[in-house]
């Protein structure tokens, strides 16, 4: 499957910028199964799929179970992501419906990786 | 303690008091209870001390605990900001009855990828509320959190549902926010309109003079105050001050106090009401800090503490000059009784000026206070900032049972004096005499509240000796003072002893009189005696001439023979 056929977004370069050793730490905080927080993760879990096969790890947070967490981690808004690693560490608040822009929030795109 | 307010508060109404002096005042009882009230303001204009106290005096004294989550700082710092006012925010969290969240903007900034809500918020607000049982709650600043976001859309929407969900959990709630463009009380346009109450906070420079001011501008269901009320920050927290006294609730004490000057306290019924406000106006060298001096000796001389505020003279001069009569300050200021504070009026802020003598009165406790000089505060009479400026001191002292003494300095015929009199519940007014050559000084107590005093004038003396209350002569004449005074009681006397003379004279001449009539009526009655004895001799002549006659007729019969009874009756008629 070509990568411009993913999510319905065209990627301008078609190959993932990253080492191939390192797993991705992803972190989404949600609030029960809201329909923001259901598409957000299967926004996330396309792209990851697609970008990162089998080298990342995506760690859901429930809030309405530990709703405390959300001031011991700064999270005011969901859903939100946090890419914990590779640093730099960046935060992407919405359902992340927009592919593009989400591989840019992640970082994700050969141009603005420091491996290229 | 029940307030009695003028108007009524709205019908059934209920309020959270806010424990910030002055604001329960102007609010007629505090914050819509179970609703939201925005404070806006910008930034430094203490919105959010108005919130911590908020809540500390809902924890503290009211049964009402509190959450706090603040959008700006750390929970350690926002703690520690307020250590020094003695909130004790730690032992408030340990005791289960406050809950301290915070969020900070992320550093490096959010992306934002399509549809999102506050929902965490939600659930950790919910979270601590029920956790220890919050009756309040305080957000601070809600623009710092929403700013952090760009889609105005999502925030116009979750910032509505925010104020619904806090009515929902009836909580009361003080949410606070930066002004928007353009003066507009709030950044989105949409907070104030959803808030019950709006509290709006200013901290400007008005005449090269900064001053923080405090405004209710919208109070749904209540009557407020709608005036802009000076507030201040002080080392005890957020003081709101009233200009119009309305519905004060201060404590009045029956007790008296002495002035220190015997007179005086005998022409006001025995002195003057603990806690009570005294005004001294009156034009220069009329002896206005020599009264304050009186009562600060007088007050150390029961052991009690006293305040000095200096604005015209340095703490040397007034203590030099008042040795002058005989009163001795220094000795108190060693005894660490008396605390002389001179500030020259332009050295500080109006605010500032306030705030330090708030922590003057919280740092040396005094039982009576006197401020010297209150008008030259703002470089001269300038009458509504004046009488703002003594409402706002006279506040600050009552509210702690303080007895206070200020003067002013008001010629003949200045009005600020009248207008500030209001503001006090003595009122003393010392006027200059000038006749004869010579100044004399006058007292009048114009008024003393709920107390019978004299409505006479005496006349003031300084001497040596110390201050004398003299009885003023009062007659056809007109008042009169100093040697025209003693010229009139010479004359009075004069006259007095002129009177007596007279007097003596008349009665002399009375009992002369009287005793004149006496021998005259004696002489009468000598001359009726004489006149009577004289009549008896001659009734005794005539019979004797009758018995004369009889017997020479009888002799002359017995001569010629005559019948006795034949001729007898005809020779006898």
């Amino acid at each position: 499957m070509s990568p411009r056929d993913i999510g319905g977004y065209t990627a301008d370069v078609a190959q993932p910028a990253v080492s191939a050793d390192e797993t991705w730490q992803l972190r989404l905080y949600v609030t029960d199964r809201t329909p923001k927080c259901v598409r957000a993760l299967a926004n996330l879990q396309r792209v990851c799929t697609h970008w990162l096969p089998g080298r990342h790890h995506i760690e859901v947070v429930d809030l309405v179970e530990n709703p405390r967490r959300a001031a011991e981690d700064q999270i005011v808004a969901v859903p939100t992501l946090v890419k914990a690693y590779p640093p730099p560490v960046s935060v992407i608040v919405g359902d992340l419906s927009d592919a593009e822009r989400l591989l840019d929030g992640m970082q994700l795109r050969p141009g603005n990786s420091p491996t290229m | 303690m029940a307030a009695l307010f003028e108007a009524p508060a709205g019908p059934l109404l209920p309020k959270a008091r806010t424990g910030i002096a002055g604001l329960d005042e102007i609010t007629r009882g505090g914050l819509p209870e179970g609703r939201s009230t925005l404070v806006t303001g910008g930034t430094g204009c203490g919105k959010t001390l108005l919130g911590l106290q908020f809540l500390v005096a809902g924890a503290r004294e009211y049964g009402e605990p509190g959450v706090l989550v603040t959008f700006e700082e750390s929970a350690e710092k926002v703690t520690a900001n307020v250590a020094s006012l003695g909130f004790g925010l730690d032992q408030l969290q340990k005791d289960g009855l406050l809950a301290i969240h915070a969020f900070r903007p992320q550093p490096a900034g959010v992306t934002e990828i399509g549809e999102f809500d506050f929902e965490p918020l939600f659930l950790l607000l919910d979270d601590a509320i029920k956790r220890i049982g919050a009756r309040r709650v305080v957000l601070d600043t809600i623009e710092a959190l929403f700013a952090a976001f760009k889609s105005e859309m999502v925030v116009r929407a979750e910032l509505g549902r925010l104020f619904r969900w806090l009515e929902d959990r009836e909580v009361t709630a003080i949410v606070t926010g930066e002004r928007g463009a353009n003066e507009a009380l709030s950044r989105y346009g949409i907070e104030e309109y959803v808030s019950d109450c709006v509290i709006a906070l200013d901290h400007h420079m008005h005449d090269g003079v900064a001053t923080r001011r405090l405004q209710v501008v919208k109070y749904r269901g209540s009557a407020h105050e709608t005036n802009e009320f000076p507030f201040l920050i002080s080392a005890s927290g957020f003081t709101v001050l009233p200009v119009t006294a309305v519905g004060l609730d201060y404590s009045a004490s029956e007790e008296r106090i002495s002035t220190g000057v015997p007179r005086l306290d005998y022409m006001l019924s025995g002195g003057l009401f603990r806690g009570s406000s005294v005004l001294v106006s009156g034009a220069a060298g009329t002896g206005k800090t020599t009264l304050g001096g009186y009562l600060i000796d007088a007050t150390c001389a029961r052991g009690e503490r006293a305040l000095l505020i200096l604005h015209e003279e340095s703490a040397n001069e007034v203590i030099r000059n008042l040795r002058s009569i005989g009163l001795d300050l220094r000795r108190w200021v060693e005894a660490g009784l008396l605390r002389i504070w001179a500030a020259r009026p332009s050295a500080f802020g109006l605010e500032t000026h306030l705030a330090i003598v708030s922590g003057l009165l919280d740092e040396h406790a005094p039982d009576v206070v006197v401020v010297d000089g209150v008008a030259s505060l703002l470089g001269g009479p300038t009458g509504g900032e004046v009488i703002s400026m003594l409402t706002r001191k006279f506040h600050l002292f009552k509210t702690r049972g303080i007895t206070s003494l200020a003067t002013i300095l008001a010629e003949q015929g200045d009005e600020t004096a009248a207008g500030v009199s209001s503001r006090a519940d003595t009122w003393l007014l010392l006027r200059n005499v000038e006749s004869n050559g010579e100044r004399n000084r006058l007292l009048f107590v114009l008024k003393s509240r709920g107390t019978a005093h004299s409505n006479q004038v005496r006349e003031f003396v300084l001497t040596s000796d110390g201050v004398q209350l003299i009885d003023v002569y009062v007659g056809p004449a007109g008042m009169m003072t100093g040697s025209a005074r003693l010229t009139q009681e010479i004359r009075e006397r004069d006259a007095r002893l002129q009177q007596q003379a007279e007097l003596q004279r008349r009665e002399r001449e009375l009992r002369r009189h009287i005793a004149q009539g006496q021998a005259q009526i004696a002489a009468l009655r000598d001359d009726m005696a004489s006149a009577e004895a004289e009549l008896g001799l001659i009734a005794d002549s005539q019979e004797r001439q009758a018995a004369d006659a009889d017997a020479a007729r009888q002799a002359m019969e017995a001569q010629r023979w005559a019948d006795p009874d034949k001729d007898n009756d005809q020779g006898q008629r």
